[in-house]
Parts: structure tokens; sequence; C-alpha cells
């Protein structure tokens, strides 16, 4: 029985951490989210030289051999950032070309281990993130099944304006573009797909949401008003400790979904389904939260909460609204 | 992660198992049969080493080193078989432990058995019409005979649970007023059957009145011997503050909220509305947090069976547990409609039990508002959040507390 991190789980994030801590300070995303790039290569290479892209790949695939648990905490560090890139994608990619057989998509591997080739999640919607950087788009095949689709001729990117500034996306068409087989309808690996993309969107969400608890209590503790810190005020008091009842017990659930994705566990899609559904419902909440808890400063762009209110904005509609999902586990349960 | 337990715990619930299927035989035994029956099987589980495994032999436990994965074994397997576990309440979750921690040897000796067989029953002398949130407050007061040899008790003591069956008390009593509130307490066990004290049943808003419900009491020149105080005189406040670890980490609350949302769901089946998009949405929206509860269960458990600190944590867990009842509360209420407008028979203890219906939930949807004030209101757990587990700066008005 263990259902904690581990010293290891722990330094991992501590790393990722330190190096996005280093990559995105305040400035550099305000610079980001004002700038024309849907990408930044420095950062994105700085965290892929931490072998995120193979991070959950089985060792015999040159991967570290941990699971998506592992994938999903530095999500979670990616998600308290609000880092630029389709880190989602990226590792989501990774995990299904290596369940892959056919020979010409799985010599795509390296290049997406290493993160030279940079993936995106082009399912369900045409929205996509970063799409015009990416090279391969993972997308349905048309008949239910999944495919990689190359970036180049027959793939059209049309600009958007994007609400999350910090994975910017664009609106994509496909026409008659190089495709890469990854598995049949039908094939289990199809949902087991889609299910990591969900729980990689639950850590995202779960990281971004602590982010804006944790910036909402230090503020409380340092702003002052009627003389005192207004932490002191236990109506915000008791705001913040809601905030904290809503986030601290959610991360179970991420971890839950993430273990019971990789041990296999007969309710792994529904977890991925529930998790997905309650930890967007948990950074709406949270976000709207943080930025009433801390007043004028929270309704500026300079100070920054905008950044995860409008990732929540995006996470809460990507791969399906928390009411859908909550449908799907409705169904999935036999109700 | 791995949720399972393990080879050593799954050979050690063979040998549990094996353990009731031979000593645990009810079949059609009734009454004074039963009593004894279930007497001899929970000797018998002590003698095993599965029951009371905090308390030491000669007080007639069963003195185990601390396994909170073995405790939990025992509590699926026990559970799992409907079989007797440790007769609960007040005595052994907090007398029991205050004394092993805090307790004179004699008191150790005159109390312990008696509690986990099951002949002496605690109710918690803490509230009072005055003292409910500042407890510290409490204004019932003890003074010293003339011999010095015993407390002499004045005053009143309410919402005490199983008031009726209570056969002693631990109580806070004021012993030095002059002292500031929190240094002026001592904690206090005494003998309910005497003449210094009156107890009166409180009806509940359930309905439920008599035996079932809280009391008030009354004592009027009611006496406790010196030898009955634990800890120091003017200590009592931090005696009781005593938590102790010992196993305590269970999934036992998560499993009852996890069966109750299952009966939620069986109710949305029974009333036919199962089938409709709002219930089944509402429904999936409660589950989120139901499972966030679990799993954060499993974490704590996780990190007791580890020997790590959990942190914050822990504060959430009784919140988290009244919140969520209330949410079921209001779902349940939706759900039975207009068989909300009837009580089920035998509600609150009027009269027989008869047949119950879809109103049974009435039960539920008032009981869990006893959760948001009994053991801390939530008001208090959430400054408990706030201070404790955010770090924000106490409130004016309580930054003298302790
Ligand atoms: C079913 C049940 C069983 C009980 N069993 C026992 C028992 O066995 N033994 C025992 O000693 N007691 C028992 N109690 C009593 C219980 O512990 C008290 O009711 C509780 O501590 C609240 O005290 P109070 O009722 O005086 O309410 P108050 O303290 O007067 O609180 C009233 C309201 O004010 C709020 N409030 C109070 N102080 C603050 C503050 N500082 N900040 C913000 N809000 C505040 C509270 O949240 C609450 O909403 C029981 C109560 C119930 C309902």
């Amino acid at each position: 029985m263990h259902f904690h991190l581990t010293a290891e789980q722990v330094a991992i994030q501590d790393a990722v951490r330190g190096t996005l801590g280093e990559c995105w300070g305040m400035e550099r995303l305000h610079a980001f989210a004002d700038g024309e790039a849907d990408f930044d290569a420095e950062s994105w290479q700085a965290l892929m030289a931490l072998g995120i892209g193979a991070l959950a790949l089985p060792e015999a695939e040159g991967g570290a051999g941990l699971g998506l648990l592992d994938a999903a905490l530095v999500c979670e560090v990616a998600g308290e950032a609000a880092a630029p890139g389709p880190l989602i994608g990226q590792i989501v990619a990774a995990l299904a070309v290596a369940q892959c057989q056919d020979a010409a998509t799985r010599a795509l591997l390296p290049g997406i281990a290493s993160g030279e080739t940079v993936a995106t999640i082009a399912l369900d919607s045409n929205l996509v993130q970063c799409a015009r950087t990416a090279q391969l788009f993972l997308a349905d095949d048309g008949a239910g099944g999944l495919c990689l689709i190359a970036a180049g001729e027959g793939v059209e990117i049309e600009a958007v304006s994007a609400t999350d500034r910090s994975r910017p996306v664009s609106r994509v068409t496909f026409g008659s573009a190089k495709t890469y087989p990854l598995f049949v309808a039908g094939d289990p690996m199809v949902q087991r797909i889609r299910d990591a993309a969900l729980v990689l969107i639950a850590a995202d969400a779960l990281g971004g949401a602590q982010h804006c608890t944790d910036l909402s209590v230090e503020y409380a503790k340092t702003r002052e008003q009627f003389g005192q810190p207004i932490g002191r005020f236990q109506g915000l008091k008791h705001q913040l400790a809601h905030m904290m009842l809503d986030v601290e017990p959610a991360r179970a659930q991420v971890w839950y979904a993430a273990y019971g994705w990789d041990a296999g566990l007969p309710d792994a899609t529904r977890a991925a389904a529930m998790a997905k559904a309650h930890l967007c419902e948990v950074y709406t909440r949270t976000t709207r939260a943080a930025i009433a808890a801390h007043g004028g400063i929270g309704y500026t762009w300079e100070y920054g909460l905008n950044y995860w209110f409008r990732r929540s904005v995006h996470n809460r509609a990507w791969l399906g609204s928390p009411a859908q999902h909550r449908a799907r586990a409705a169904q999935l349960a036999g109700w | 992660m791995d949720l399972s337990y393990g080879e050593a715990a799954e050979a050690f619930r063979k040998e549990v198992r094996g353990f009731i299927k031979a000593a645990w035989q009810p079949g059609e035994l009734r009454g004074a049969e039963l009593k004894d029956h279930i007497r001899a099987f929970r000797r018998a589980a002590i003698e095993q080493g599965y029951l009371y495994r905090s308390v030491p032999k000669r007080y007639g436990g069963s003195e185990q080193p601390v396994d909170v994965i073995r405790a939990q074994v025992i509590r699926e397997e026990f559970g799992r078989a409907r079989a007797p576990m440790e007769v609960g309440g007040n005595g052994v979750n907090m007398t029991v432990p205050t004394l092993l921690e805090k307790g004179t040897e004699e008191q150790r000796e005159l109390f312990i058995r008696p509690t986990i067989e099951g002949d002496y029953i605690w109710g918690q002398g803490y509230s009072e019409p005055g003292s409910g949130s500042d407890l510290a407050s409490v204004r019932t007061k003890a003074e010293l005979s003339a011999d010095g040899s015993k407390w002499i008790v004045n005053g009143q003591k309410i919402w005490t649970s199983q008031g009726m069956q209570a056969t002693h008390m631990f109580m806070l009593v004021r012993t030095e007023p002059d002292a500031p509130k929190h240094d002026g307490i001592t904690y206090l066990l005494m003998d309910l059957n005497q003449p210094g004290v009156t107890r009166r049943p409180i009806r509940q808003m359930t309905g439920e009145q008599g035996s079932h419900t809280f009391c008030e009491f009354f004592f009027d020149n009611a006496e406790a011997p010196v030898s009955w105080q634990v800890g120091e005189r003017g200590q009592g406040w931090y005696v009781s503050r005593t938590t102790l670890k010992h196993e305590r980490a269970s999934i036992g609350s998560a499993d009852g909220l996890g069966s109750q949302f299952r009966k939620l769901v069986e109710l949305a089946q029974e009333m036919g509305r199962i089938g409709d998009p709002l219930v089944r949405d509402r429904l999936a929206e409660i589950e989120g947090r139901v499972l966030s509860h679990r799993y954060t269960s499993f974490r704590l458990f996780s990190c007791a069976a580890a020997g790590e600190d959990p942190g914050a944590v822990p504060l959430l867990m009784k919140l988290l547990l009244t919140e969520i009842g209330h949410d079921i509360a209001l779902l349940a209420q939706d759900l039975i409609g207009e068989e909300g407008m009837t009580e089920p028979l035998g509600a609150g203890g009027r009269g027989p039990r008869g047949p119950r219906g879809p109103n049974k939930w009435l039960d539920q949807i008032m009981g869990s508002l006893g959760n948001s004030i009994a053991g801390g209101a939530s008001n208090i757990q959430r400054n408990i959040i706030g201070e404790r587990g955010l770090g924000l700066p106490r409130d004016l008005a309580m930054s003298a507390e302790k």
C-alpha cells in the first residue's frame, strides 16, 4: 500500500519547478502573452532536456520507465507555472506511438521522445494548441481510430485570437495531408490515449488551482486594510479555507486516475472522466475565488492571475466539458 | 502508487478470516445468549490481538505494536462478517486513549477494563449553555471539599450525546476562577449515578426523544474523588487536547460516505429518476467530491502506514465530510419529492418502527445538519483550516487563545 508521493516523485516535481521557474517569471510570461508566437523553443528545450517527453515511456523504448502518474506530476507543475508549450500533446503522442505497431509511425518516436518533434492534440475540435509550431497532430482518423497527421501540405492553419495566452490555439483544417496510423477504431488504445489526455488536463488544472490558492494566501498575509492583514478578516479567511478545501482533496483524485491508468484498473476510463470533470470545476471555482480575493489588483492584466483564469477556461472546454464527462461517467457506471 | 496492502497483509487477512469463521457463530441466538456469545467472541478476538490493540494487556487490551495496515485488515474483515468490533463510543475513542496518555495507574485500573467491556458508558461533558465554540469559557465549577479528598461540582452541561445511557462522564470544570481562561480548567471523571446529578433528555429536531437523544445535566454538589482528576489541576484544557495517533487512520469514514452515495444512486433508481439528465449530472458532481474524500483518506492512510507527516490534510476532513453530507441531503430531498411530506413510522424513536419508504432519507436530510455543529461547528473548522492549514493571522477576538 502506497498512496502518497515518493521522495523521487517530489524530486521530479522540484526539478521541473526549478526549470520552469527559471524560464517563466511573470515578465517573460507577459512578453510571451503579448507576442505573436505560439511556442517558445528555449523553455521547451530546457524542459525536454529533463527527459519529460520520454518520462512515461518504457525503458526498452529509451524512456524512463515511469508512469502516467509521473507525467501527471510534471503537468501539474506546468499548470502551476502556466507554462507555454503543448506539453500534454507531446506526452500523449509519445505514449501512443510507443504502443503502436506501425513501423513508419514508430520511426517518429525518437523525435517525439526527445522533444525535437513537437506534437499537439487535434481531437474533437479544430482549435489546436501551438498549431503553428507543431509538426505532428494527434487526430481522429475519420473512422473512430487515431492517427498522427504531419504538418505541411494538406494542413491549413488560420490564426485566431486565443483566450489562453500561454498555449494559444489556431484553427486547423486537415485536407489530404500525410498521416501516420496509430490505432484503428475498436482498439482499446484509442480510449486509453483519450483517457491519458483527460488525466493530464486534470493535473494541469490541479497545479493551476493550487498556484492561485497560494498566491491568494500570500497576498492575504501581506496586504493590509483597516490597519491589519486582510487575511485576518474572517470572511476572507473562510473563502481561502474553502479554496484549500476544494483543491487539496482533489489532488488525490488526480493521483487515483493516473494510477488507475498505469495499473489498468477496470474503472480507469471512468476515473479519468471524473477527474477531468471535477478538476476543471475546481479550477474554475478557484481562479474566480482568487481574483475576488485579490481585489482590484487581481482584475488587472499586469498582476497576471488572468493567465491562470484563461487557462482554466481553456482546460474546461478542452476535450469535453465537465457536464459531458459527468454524463459519460453516469453511463459508464450503468446508472 | 499501489493500493494493494501487500502479501504479508493478505496472509494476515486469511488468518483473521479463519478466526472469525470459527469464533463468530451467532446463528439463531437471541437475547442473553447472543450477548454472551458477543462477549465471548470479543474476549477471543482480544486474545488473538485483533481488538483494543493499543491497550496494554494488564487493562484488558491486546497490546499490539502499531500497524495501521493490520488494523485496517481487521476492520475490513470484521465488517464483512458483521462480527462485533470494539464497543466504540466516547469511552473507547476518548476516555481510554486519554487515560493511557495522561491518567494515573489507579484510573487506568479502575476504568479501562469496564469501558472496553461495555459496562461503563461515557458522556462527554464539555458544552454548557454559555460555552460551545468558546469551550475554554466553561463555568461549571469544582471546589475541593474541606478535607481535600473530593471535588464538589456545581453547574450545568448540555448536548451530551448518549447522555441517558451514560454511567460516567469526562468533563471540563473550572477550578481556578482567577486564572486566565485556558489555565483554570481541570479534567475530571465523574460517576453519574449519584444524588447530586440530575439528567434530562432534550428532544432533537429529528423528533428523537427519550433514550436516543442528547441530554442536559445539572450538578448540585455532585462529587468526584480528587484521584479521578486527570492530569494536573488547572491543566484540563491541555488534557482535553490529547489526541492519540494509535492506528487512528482508517478508511472508515470514506467507506461510510461511499455506501451513503451508493444508496443515493439507488434512491434515484427507485424513484424512477435515474434517467433524468439533471439527476445524473448532480449525482456525478457529488460523486466528484465523494471520490476526492475517498482517495484523500487513502492518502492519509498511506502516510500513517509509512509513518510520514500528512501535513495540513487531516484538518480538512471533517468539514469536507460535512459539506458532502449537505450536498447529498439536498439531492435526496429532491429525489424523494412528495414522500418527504410524511415522516416514516417510528422516526425519532416514536413508537415501533414501521415500514420505511423513501422518506427514511429524512434521517440523513436532518442528521447531516448535526455534523455542521457537533464536534466543532463548521465556522470553527474554517478558522482552523485558515489559521493552522494556511497560516493566516488569527482572529483578533481569539488571538489570546491557545
Ligand atoms: C448532535 C450533537 C451532539 C453533540 N454531542 C455533544 C456531546 O456529547 N458533548 C458535548 O460536550 N457537546 C456536544 N454537542 C455540542 C457541540 O459541541 C456544540 O453545539 C458546538 O460546539 C457548538 O456550540 P454551540 O452550540 O454553543 O454554538 P455556538 O458556539 O454558539 O455557535 C453558533 C454559531 O456561531 C458560529 N460561531 C461561533 N463562534 C464563532 C467564531 N469564532 N467564528 C465564526 N463563527 C462562530 C458557529 O459556527 C455557529 O454557526 C453536540 C451537538 C450536537 C448538534
